[in-house]
């Protein structure tokens, strides 16, 4: 290896991108709006779930039930409707999520007492948010429930009190259960796989399709410095958009740093190996730009986002697909990233972790430098 | 003419299909997102590791704790004596919840006081938190209506069938087991013809300029029309083909229900690919390489699939970014699969989606054929 070969091809890299004024805008476009999209769009927090209301009795009991709906920040009061086909049609053109049916009798049975059924029918196409709005709407009518029978029971002649049980929770890490402050630091890993793997796949395959490859290969270059001359400019532009990131979410998003630079700094370094010689490797047997961005999605961003508990809890998928997740490198990654923002671990916790993503690191890394022949074939 | 786009579309059918690596693009990528997607892509939460710290240590104790045994939701893995283990159990990741029950529980209850569960729950995955804390509460209430009762049984058996309770009737429709795949596997459709279509479009036209052999196209006596209608007849067929692809592995592999008509869902995903062909043309005009019109189309691709509730609820994001997603096509595709696959509605209810798909995709269309007739000159 020859320095100034080295440096000419770094150069001839770097310029080529600095040339191409849309990678440079990439560069920096790129992860914020990764981190806007996902940081605004991708929200667990189930809040203003709107609600379709079919009143039966029309009485000012039920009436006062419903307050309790609309009193909610989880529920949007959105259409009152008067007949079963107007409810339907409501669930069935996706405007509300749930919708309540009180019975016509319902304030005789209040008052006759004994059990009072009021329907929730839900679009359950949605499976999540339907199970969301199960636990808070059986919520609200357990807490309407218990008031109406402790004011019956004032009524009634003997005066007693009835015991409950409260439910006192306290929220580690993320104490006011935003989702955001679980993506954010996720979205990291996903820009790293984006910028290290997509944009990298296709230079080599590029040099092949465009017939530069053979005046690479006539020149006195080794394979190896091919390699990293190809890698340091993308491992810069990667280390340069982790920052950004990390800036965001916690200038702009407000979620927490807790634990140090320093970790998260080496972790992302060796992540981005991962990816880049991942994408580099892809890019030498494409050969074709095409076939590279899809493999490199398959390969890459696919598992990042998917099988990396990014979004998805790895410890529910199936047994098969846990194991698989072993050796999706990300999932190290993400790990680490969000233990470092949020629970401010320290290395000695997180030794598991930053092993497995140094050894595919370095197993990549030397699959990558096998990888490209100088050889026209 | 005719003859002329016979030729056209034998070249790029030959195009396509020679390239055995290309080939496989078609059949793999669908199928391993569709495995990934089904089996990886769930936010049921079940079997949350929970450890128990019960210093009452009574009956009534023990018997709030085993309805948590008993949760198919909670694992219960530790029983804890002293406090600081809950945080030591959480700082290694072993436990999500922990749940403390203070010396007294029972006596408060016998008593008709407020009586306290301490949850703590590690919330850096907000949505396993919440999830969980939702069946928490559950419980809980259940366990205080049931005390209640029993407690009411022994003071005044003759005034319980007088006591008012109100009782929520659950009806989840279309999925009524609350089934994951059901909700995504439709999706997936979606987000492929997105992804497909729009990046064969936009390379196959950008890939001819990138390596000179558009010229080549322009010296023939080849109209314009012609090679648009050449370069985008074999992608308009490749997302049919999908449509199907997938159609057919969601209902056979996964179970999950078709009940609407098929001519309804051909009839959605023809506008939507005509939709995404629109938008491939236009992302191929303001592309000179193929990794500019990658990243272009990475740029239209993930905000449209973050913001149309692929994933997560639109009612969820703030409402700004609600409103943008109106413009967002995807958003009215997903209804109107999910419409036809779960719901079995037709096109008196999803017909504004219809109509909102195709209007965008005429416009869509005009703008990115009259820019691709001016970029050809």
């Amino acid at each position: 290896m020859r320095w100034h070969r080295l440096a000419a091809l770094v150069r001839k890299e770097v310029t080529q991108i600095r040339r191409d004024s849309r990678s440079l805008l990439i560069v920096v476009a790129m992860p914020v709006l990764l981190m806007l999209a996902f940081g605004y769009g991708v929200s667990f927090d189930i809040k203003h779930i709107p609600v379709c209301v079919f009143d039966r009795e029309g009485s000012q009991q039920s009436q006062d039930f419903l307050k309790h709906f609309q009193a909610s920040e989880y529920f949007n009061v959105v259409k009152t409707v008067n007949t079963f086909p107007a409810m339907i049609h409501a669930i069935d053109a996706n405007e509300c999520r749930l919708a309540l049916v009180i019975p016509h009798d319902y304030s005789l049975k209040i008052r006759t007492g004994g059990p009072v059924s009021v329907q929730a029918l839900l679009d359950a196409t949605d499976n999540n948010t339907a199970n969301v709005s199960i636990s808070y709407s059986e919520a609200i009518v357990q807490a309407y429930s218990q008031q109406l029978q402790l004011e019956w029971l004032n009524r009634q002649v003997q005066f007693m009190t009835q015991p409950t049980l409260s439910v006192d929770v306290r929220t580690w890490f993320n104490e006011d259960l935003e989702s955001v402050a679980n993506i954010v630091p996720g979205v990291v890993a996903i820009v790293m796989a984006v910028i290290g793997s997509f944009l990298t796949s296709l230079t080599i395959a590029r040099e092949w399709e465009r017939g530069t490859m053979e005046q690479l290969i006539s020149t006195p270059v080794t394979s190896l410095e091919v390699m990293i001359g190809k890698l340091v400019p993308y491992f810069l532009i990667g280390m340069l958009d982790t920052g950004l990131c990390a800036g965001i979410g916690v200038w702009w998003f407000h979620v927490p740093f807790r634990g140090q630079w320093s970790v998260f700094l080496i972790s992302s370094a060796l992540f981005l190996m991962v990816v880049l010689s991942l994408g580099y490797v892809i890019s030498v047997l494409a050969k074709s730009q095409l076939a590279a961005s899809q493999a490199a999605l398959i390969a890459t961003f696919l598992p990042a986002f998917l099988l990396s508990g990014f979004i998805y809890p790895i410890d529910q998928m199936p047994t098969v697909i846990q194991l698989i997740t072993h050796i999706i490198p990300a999932r190290y990654f993400m790990t680490i990233t969000r233990d470092v923002f949020l629970k401010g671990t320290s290395i000695p916790l997180l030794l598991d972790d930053l092993i497995a993503l140094a050894v595919f690191a370095v197993v990549l890394t030397v699959i990558a430098t096998r990888s490209f022949k100088k050889k026209l074939t | 003419m005719l003859g002329r786009i016979r030729e056209m579309l034998i070249k790029e059918f030959i195009q396509v299909f020679r390239d055995k690596r290309t080939r496989y693009l078609l059949f793999g990528p669908p199928v391993i997102q569709m495995l990934t997607f089904g089996y990886a892509a769930t936010l049921d939460i079940r079997h949350v590791p929970t450890a128990v710290l019960d210093f009452d240590n009574s009956q009534l104790s023990r018997e709030l704790i085993s309805r948590f045994t008993a949760s198919p939701y909670f694992d219960v893995k530790a029983h804890l004596t002293e406090r600081r283990q809950i945080g030591d159990l959480i700082d290694r990741g072993e436990v999500v919840i922990a749940l403390q029950l203070n010396s007294g529980f029972a006596e408060d209850l016998r008593k008709g006081q407020t009586a306290h569960l301490q949850v703590i729950v590690d919330s850096s995955n907000s949505n396993t938190a919440l999830v969980a804390l939702g069946y928490i509460s559950q419980i809980a209430s259940r366990f205080s209506v049931d005390y209640q009762f029993e407690r009411f049984l022994r003071i005044s058996p003759l005034l319980l069938p007088q006591l008012p309770r109100i009782v929520l009737e659950r009806r989840p429709w279309f999925n009524v087991d609350l089934n994951s795949q059901w909700f995504f596997v439709p999706g997936v459709i979606g987000n492929l013809i997105l992804v497909m279509v729009v990046n064969l479009t936009a390379f196959a036209v950008v890939r001819e300029r990138e390596i000179g052999t558009l010229e080549q196209i322009m010296v023939t006596p080849i109209r314009r029309v012609e090679f648009i209608l050449g370069k985008t007849v074999p992608f308009f067929l490749v997302g049919v083909f999908e449509t199907v692809l997938i159609s057919l592995v969601g209902t056979l592999w996964f179970g999950v229900p078709f009940r609407g008509s098929f001519a309804v869902l051909v009839f959605g995903a023809v506008l939507f690919i005509l939709c995404m062909l629109g938008v491939g043309l236009f992302i191929s005009t303001v592309s000179a390489t193929q990794q500019q019109a990658l990243v272009s189309g990475f740029f239209f691709v993930m905000p449209a699939t973050v913001f149309s509730g692929f994933g997560t609820p639109i009612s969820s994001m703030p409402e700004v970014l609600q409103w943008l997603t109106y413009l967002d096509p995807l958003r009215y595709f997903l209804d109107v699969l999910r419409g036809v696959f779960l719901k079995g509605v037709g096109l008196d209810v999803l017909w504004p989606q219809m109509m909102a798909i195709g209007l965008f995709g005429a416009v869509m269309l005009c703008i990115s054929v009259f820019r691709f007739q001016k970029s050809l000159d």
